[in-house]
């Protein structure tokens, strides 16, 4: 049998990112499947924010407009999508979905992937032995057990492979790892055996560069060079990535013709690179990635070959990502304009502070920063102009336990206006506190997971 | 010839929990022998003091004519935690290109476009 390549295409990079580029893909990229990775490490901390206000909530709200915008290309032309938008709570995205679905009677098969969500199985899992200290530092997570407030592992391709076996055109899930939204249509497709590592590893190359959407086609291309960002076309009508991938893994990167962007060289290797610790152990559930064998070949056009990963086994545990409380965050900002704007931020914070001390407001943090200067170069700003700016915002930020201490931070502003240094312009006003969430990465047996990932299907318009 | 690094090579950057991470990228050959030569653990440690707490690791890619950066400690207790207005590290790449490497005598530098060279 000789199966043909199969092409992929990105779907968004991340809770509220545009999918008007993936209307491009659909229609004139000639794209199989879509994978949309609306997880960064951040978005389940802002999802478990959402749930605590709402138990029906806790999934990417996006995931209904999109695939109302969507499914009518996708439909007729059989593109399938594999979604993590479910987040916290891939049950309640799909009965959000089923309902949009059924209201306009639409057919489709949509599957859901549980089992990711740990919170409930805490204890149990430390009386199996697991001990759930802190990757990074070693830390025994009793610092922390009494205000965790989710704890989800990441999954790999097999239960998306089993989705789509069974005939979902709709993919959702939860915390799965993100390059398995990409990955699992390869195995599904090419029939992959679970230990065939350097395809796997190929696999997992195309999902990590198509994960974050238009950075993998020349957005945030951060280059100053002769074809650095300036010279990318059309960044407007950016188009995300697309994998044309062969049987045996390799594959080429390229977008939907029409489109703005760029796929080469180094647009391409930009991301390749991102978001990665060491590039010889590149780890996913599914396989470990050595980077440092992948070959890329800019073939002109827009289109790039990668081919020569190589694999090893999958590692023994399952990464979890969770999160805990961990105190509030007050802010407050306020401008001055020339002359001496930095002068007289710097002399507006030290009043703050002086004052913050005189009422015996204890902050646990207090971070101060001048926006137009060094907000976000921080300590590695250039301070050689620094007289002459036209205008700086103090930008001050305090971390509190108690919600209350950091809501009483930005009511030490207002005066300023009329009492302070002078052009004191631009008061952000008295924004509401926001809640902070620590993240606790760990490891797990993936024996103590896996039996409980359950994959569920369900059809709309029945 | 001292020059900065945004002159001769393009870099990106993100992070992972506490840790940020970068990519640096040369655009030919001898780029990169310049680049592994010159950025090297104790540099990138002396340039980054204002933002890493932990150990610098430093991985060359000659395949992708790269050299990946990490910095532990980096981003003041992770991008849900942080109070900085770059809590994911986006800009640690720009900070990254900011640090001026010496040249080689003969080393041409590469035509380049929308960067005003303020040496």
């Amino acid at each position: 049998m000789v199966l043909k390549a199969i092409r992929i295409g990105a779907g968004l990079g991340f809770y509220g990112d545009a999918w008007r580029p993936v209307a491009a893909s659909i229609e004139r990229g000639g794209v199989q499947y879509i994978g949309s990775d609306h997880l960064a490490e951040l978005t389940l901390a802002i999802l478990q924010k959402d749930r605590m206000k709402d138990s029906a909530a806790g999934y990417t709200r996006d995931l209904v407009p999109m695939l109302t915008s969507l499914w009518p290309l996708a439909q007729p032309r059989g593109v399938k999508f594999l979604l993590n938008a479910g987040g916290l709570n891939p049950e309640g995205a799909r009965d959000a979905l089923v309902a949009e679905f059924n209201k306009r009677g639409w057919k489709a098969k949509i599957a859901t992937v549980t089992g990711d969500a740990l919170i409930e199985r805490i204890d149990s899992l430390r009386a199996a032995g697991e001990p759930l200290d802190h990757l990074d530092t070693g830390a025994s997570i009793d610092t922390v057990r009494s205000r965790l407030l989710f704890a989800n592992a990441y999954l790999g391709a097999q239960p998306l492979v089993r989705a789509l076996e069974a005939g979902a055109d709709i993919v959702l899930t939860g915390r799965v790892a993100d390059a398995a939204l990409f990955l699992a249509p390869l195995i599904r497709e090419f029939g992959w055996a679970a230990d065939d590592w350097n395809r796997l590893a190929a696999g997992l190359t195309v999902g990590h560069l198509l994960e974050c959407s238009g950075q993998g086609s020349g957005g945030n291309f951060n280059s100053y060079l002769e074809n650095g960002w300036e010279s990318v076309p059309d960044l407007g009508h950016i188009g995300y990535p697309i994998a044309e991938v062969s049987p045996d893994g390799t594959a080429i990167i390229t977008k939907a013709p029409g489109t703005g962007g760029r796929v080469d060289f180094d647009t391409v290797r930009q991301q390749l690179l991102y978001e990665v610790h060491n590039p010889h152990a590149y780890f996913s559930p599914d396989v470990v990635l050595d980077m440092g064998t992948l070959k890329l070949d800019d073939l002109g056009g827009d289109r790039v070959r990668v081919s020569g990963a190589t694999g090893r086994p999958r590692p023994d545990k399952l990464k979890i990502v969770a999160g805990y409380e961990d105190g509030w965050a007050g802010t407050a900002t306020i401008g001055y304009s020339w002359p001496g704007a930095m002068r007289k931020a710097r002399v507006t914070a030290a009043i703050i502070e002086r004052q913050l001390a005189e009422q015996k407001l204890a902050y646990d943090e207090i971070h101060t920063e001048y926006l137009g200067y060094n907000s976000l170069l921080g300590d590695l700003a250039d301070d050689s102009r620094i007289d002459e700016l036209n205008e700086v915002y103090l930008k001050m930020s305090v971390h509190a336990k108690e919600r209350r201490l950091a809501e009483a931070f930005p009511r030490q502003f207002p005066w300023l206006a009329l009492s302070g240094p002078p052009t004191a312009s631009g008061f952000s006003g008295i924004e509401p506190a926001r809640q902070l969430l620590g993240l606790w990465p760990t490891l797990v047996r993936r024996d103590l997971v896996e039996p409980e990932v359950k994959v569920s299907l369900c059809e709309t318009a029945a | 010839m001292k020059r900065k690094l945004v002159e001769i090579a393009h870099a990106r950057s993100g992070d992972k929990g506490d840790r940020c991470d970068l990519g640096l990228f040369a655009p030919d050959a001898a780029t990169y022998a310049v680049l592994k030569r010159e950025v090297t653990p104790e540099r990138l440690v002396r340039h980054f003091a204002g933002m890493a707490s932990g150990p610098v690791e430093l991985y060359p890619l000659d395949n992708l004519l790269a050299l990946k950066i990490v910095l532990n400690g980096a981003l003041s207790g992770g991008a849900a935690r942080s109070l900085r207005s770059d809590n994911l590290g986006k800009c640690a790449a720009a900070a990254l290109l900011r640090m001026e490497i010496e040249l080689p005598p003969d080393f041409v530098i590469p035509a380049k476009a929308g960067i005003q060279n303020d040496a």
